[in-house]
C-alpha cells in the first residue's frame, strides 16, 4: 500500500518535472523572442546580415532555376533538320519520315515538300520576285525531327545526326544545339557554384549568430554567475540562448524570403519584356512553398547551430568567485 | 553536515590560502566563521559550495565526500545548499518574486508550488509586499533579505553566509542575524563568515577562527553578549 502510493507520488513528481521543463522551454521560446523584440536596432542588423547571406544564394538559385526552365523550353522547340539531295521522289522522302520516326529518340517528324519550303521561304524572306524568275525549285525536300523531350546528353543528339547523316538519299543533316550545351554547361557550372557560395554564407550564418549570441552571453555574465550559483545546470543556462540562435536564424530566413520576392518583384517586369520579344509566354517562377520551408527551416537550423557553438565555447568560461 | 578532514586550498603561486583546517558541523548547528580578511573564510565557503575545489583533504557534505561530484554534478550539490552573499547577488532586472523563485525554477518545480514557496519565503523575511518591485528600488537591508529568501526558498538543508552583514548598520546586522537563527531553528545547518565579533557574541553561538589559512580557535560562545571571543 505504501510502496503503491509512493509510486504513484514518484509518477506524480515526474509528471510535475516534466511539466515544468516544457514550461521552462515554452518560456524560453518565447522570452527571447521578447528580449530580441525589445532590443529592434540590434535585432533587425543581426537579421538584416543573416537574411543578405540567405538570400544571395537561395536568389541565385532562383537565377538558374529560371534560366533551366527558359532553355529547356529551347531545348523542346529544337528541331533536326534532314535535308534530302535534291529530286528524290515523294514517296521516298514519306518512307524515310516514317522510318525516323521509329527510332526512340525521335519524337515526331514531318516532312516539307520542296513547294511548300519555296512557299514558305518566299513568305519570310522577301525575295518573292527574285524567286519568281528561277526557272526550277532549288530547294530540297526535308524532314523535320522533333526529338523526344528530355534529351540533353551531348552525345545523344549528335549520334543521332551522325547516324542520320549516313542514310542513302540524305545530303545532311542541320542540328544547331552546340550554343544550347554550353548554355547547359554554363548553368552547371554555375548550379556547383551556387553550392560552394551556399556553404560559405552558411558558415557565414553560423559565425554571425555565434558572434551574437557571445556578446549576449558576456552582457548577461552576472546572471549566468548567478544561476550557476544556485543550481542551474548548463542545459538550463543554454536553453535562452539557443532559443535567441533559433529565432535569429528563422528571422533571418523570413528577411532573405522578402529580399527575394522584392529582387523577384523587381525583375519580374523586364523578363515579362524579354519573353514577350521572343514570344514566349514565360514568367519568373519564385521561391514556393517548399522553397519557403527550406530556407526558413535552413536559417533556423543555422542560427541554431551558431548559437549551440559560442554557448558551448564560452559558458564554461564563465564560473562564479 | 559539513566536515572538513584535513583541507588544503593552494592558489597557483600563493602561499596556502587554507593549511590542515579540520573541523565538523553537525546538522542543525549554526556556526561562525570569522577572522581577518585574507584569514580564508572565503576560501572555505568556496570549498563548501564547489565553488573551489581542495588542493589536499576532503570536504564532507551531507555525508558525501565532494570530490567525488564530477562537473556534471554540481549543480545538483549547490542547490543542497543556500548561499547569501554581501553584495546579495540579486538579478535587477528581474522583480523581487522572479529572483527568489530562482533556485525553484532552475531545479524544475511547477508554477504553482513556485508560487506557494516564494510567498513563504518573502513571508518569512518580511517583504511579501514587495514581491513586484525591482530589487534595485530596495535598501541595503531589504536586498540582502530578498538574498536570504531566495537562499532559502528551496529549503535547502545548508545554509552559508559569506559576510551577510558586511554592508549593514548594527540594528539591521542583528535582524539578520536573528533571522538565520529562525532558519536554524527549524533545523537547517547554518554556516555564516563575519567578521563583527560583537554581533557573533551577541548571538552566542560556537564559532570557528581562522588566522593565516589555519583553524585557531573553535569553541562555544556561553554567555550571550560577554565578552571572552578573541579574534
Amino acid at each position: 500500500m505504501a510502496r503503491a502510493s509512493g509510486a504513484r507520488k514518484s509518477q506524480f513528481r515526474l509528471f510535475g518535472l516534466l511539466g515544468a521543463w516544457l514550461a521552462h522551454h515554452g518560456h524560453s521560446f518565447f522570452s527571447t523572442l521578447g528580449r530580441l523584440w525589445r532590443t529592434p536596432v540590434a535585432t533587425t542588423m543581426t537579421l538584416g546580415v543573416i537574411g543578405i547571406a540567405l538570400a544571395l544564394p537561395a536568389g541565385l538559385h532562383l537565377l538558374v532555376t529560371n534560366a533551366k526552365t527558359v532553355s529547356g523550353a529551347w531545348e523542346s522547340a529544337l528541331q533536326v533538320s534532314v535535308f534530302m539531295e535534291p529530286g528524290v521522289a515523294a514517296p521516298e522522302v514519306q518512307a524515310l519520315a516514317t522510318q525516323l520516326k521509329l527510332r526512340p529518340e525521335v519524337g515526331d517528324t514531318r516532312v516539307i515538300d520542296p513547294q511548300e519550303a519555296l512557299a514558305e521561304f518566299r513568305t519570310q524572306s522577301g525575295f518573292g520576285a527574285a524567286l519568281d524568275t528561277l526557272r526550277e525549285n532549288p530547294l530540297p525536300a526535308v524532314v523535320v525531327l522533333t526529338p523526344v523531350p528530355g534529351i540533353s546528353a551531348p552525345g545523344q543528339l549528335t549520334a543521332l545526326v551522325d547516324e542520320v547523316e549516313r542514310l542513302p538519299n540524305v545530303d545532311f543533316v542541320q542540328l544547331d544545339t552546340r550554343w544550347l550545351q554550353r548554355l547547359f554547361a554554363l548553368l552547371a557550372i554555375i548550379d556547383r557554384g551556387i553550392v560552394v557560395i551556399g556553404v560559405m554564407l552558411g558558415v557565414a550564418v553560423i559565425v554571425t549568430v555565434g558572434n551574437t549570441i557571445r556578446l549576449d552571453i558576456q552582457n548577461r555574465r552576472q546572471e549566468i554567475e548567478v544561476i550557476k550559483l544556485i543550481g542551474g545546470s548548463d542545459a538550463f543556462i543554454r536553453r535562452p540562448f539557443l532559443y535567441s540562435g533559433f529565432w535569429y536564424g528563422f528571422g533571418g530566413g523570413l528577411t532573405a524570403t522578402l529580399l527575394v520576392a522584392v529582387a523577384l518583384l523587381a525583375l519580374e517586369g523586364p523578363a515579362a519584356r524579354l519573353a514577350g520579344l521572343y514570344g514566349s509566354s514565360f514568367s519568373l517562377s519564385g521561391l514556393g512553398l517548399t522553397g519557403l520551408g527550406i530556407l526558413l527551416g535552413l536559417g533556423a537550423f543555422l542560427g541554431w547551430a551558431g548559437s549551440w557553438v559560442a554557448v558551448g565555447r564560452h559558458l564554461r568560461q564563465i564560473e562564479p568567485t | 553536515m559539513i566536515q572538513f578532514d584535513h583541507v588544503s586550498k593552494r592558489y597557483p603561486g600563493t602561499q596556502d590560502a587554507l593549511s590542515d583546517v579540520s573541523f565538523n558541523i553537525d546538522a542543525g548547528d549554526m556556526v561562525f566563521l570569522t577572522g581577518h580578511s585574507g584569514a580564508g573564510k572565503s576560501t572555505l565557503m568556496k570549498l563548501i559550495a564547489l565553488l573551489e575545489r581542495p588542493s589536499r583533504g576532503a570536504v564532507i557534505v551531507d555525508g558525501r565526500n565532494i570530490a567525488g561530484i564530477k562537473r556534471s554534478g554540481i549543480p545538483h550539490h549547490r542547490r543542497k545548499i543556500g548561499i547569501i552573499f554581501q553584495d546579495h547577488k540579486l538579478l535587477h532586472d528581474r522583480t523581487v518574486f522572479d529572483n527568489v523563485a530562482l533556485p525553484l525554477v532552475v531545479a524544475g518545480v511547477g508554477r504553482v508550488e513556485v508560487r506557494k514557496r516564494v510567498r513563504a519565503a518573502l513571508d518569512k523575511v518580511g517583504l511579501l509586499d514587495k514581491e513586484r518591485v525591482l530589487p534595485i528600488t530596495l535598501s541595503g537591508g531589504e536586498q540582502q533579505r530578498v538574498g536570504i529568501a531566495r537562499a532559502v526558498v528551496h529549503k535547502p538543508p545548508v545554509l552559508i553566509a559569506d559576510e551577510p552583514t558586511g554592508n549593514l548598520d548594527p540594528t539591521l546586522s542583528l535582524e539578520i542575524m536573528k533571522l538565520f537563527s529562525l532558519f536554524n531553528e527549524v533545523g537547517v545547518t547554518v554556516l555564516i563568515a563575519s567578521h563583527d565579533h560583537r554581533l557573533i557574541h551577541r548571538m552566542g553561538k560556537r564559532f570557528l577562527t581562522l588566522s593565516k589559512g589555519r583553524l585557531v580557535e573553535s569553541q562555544l560562545v556561553l554567555n550571550a553578549g560577554g565578552d571572552n571571543g578573541q579574534g
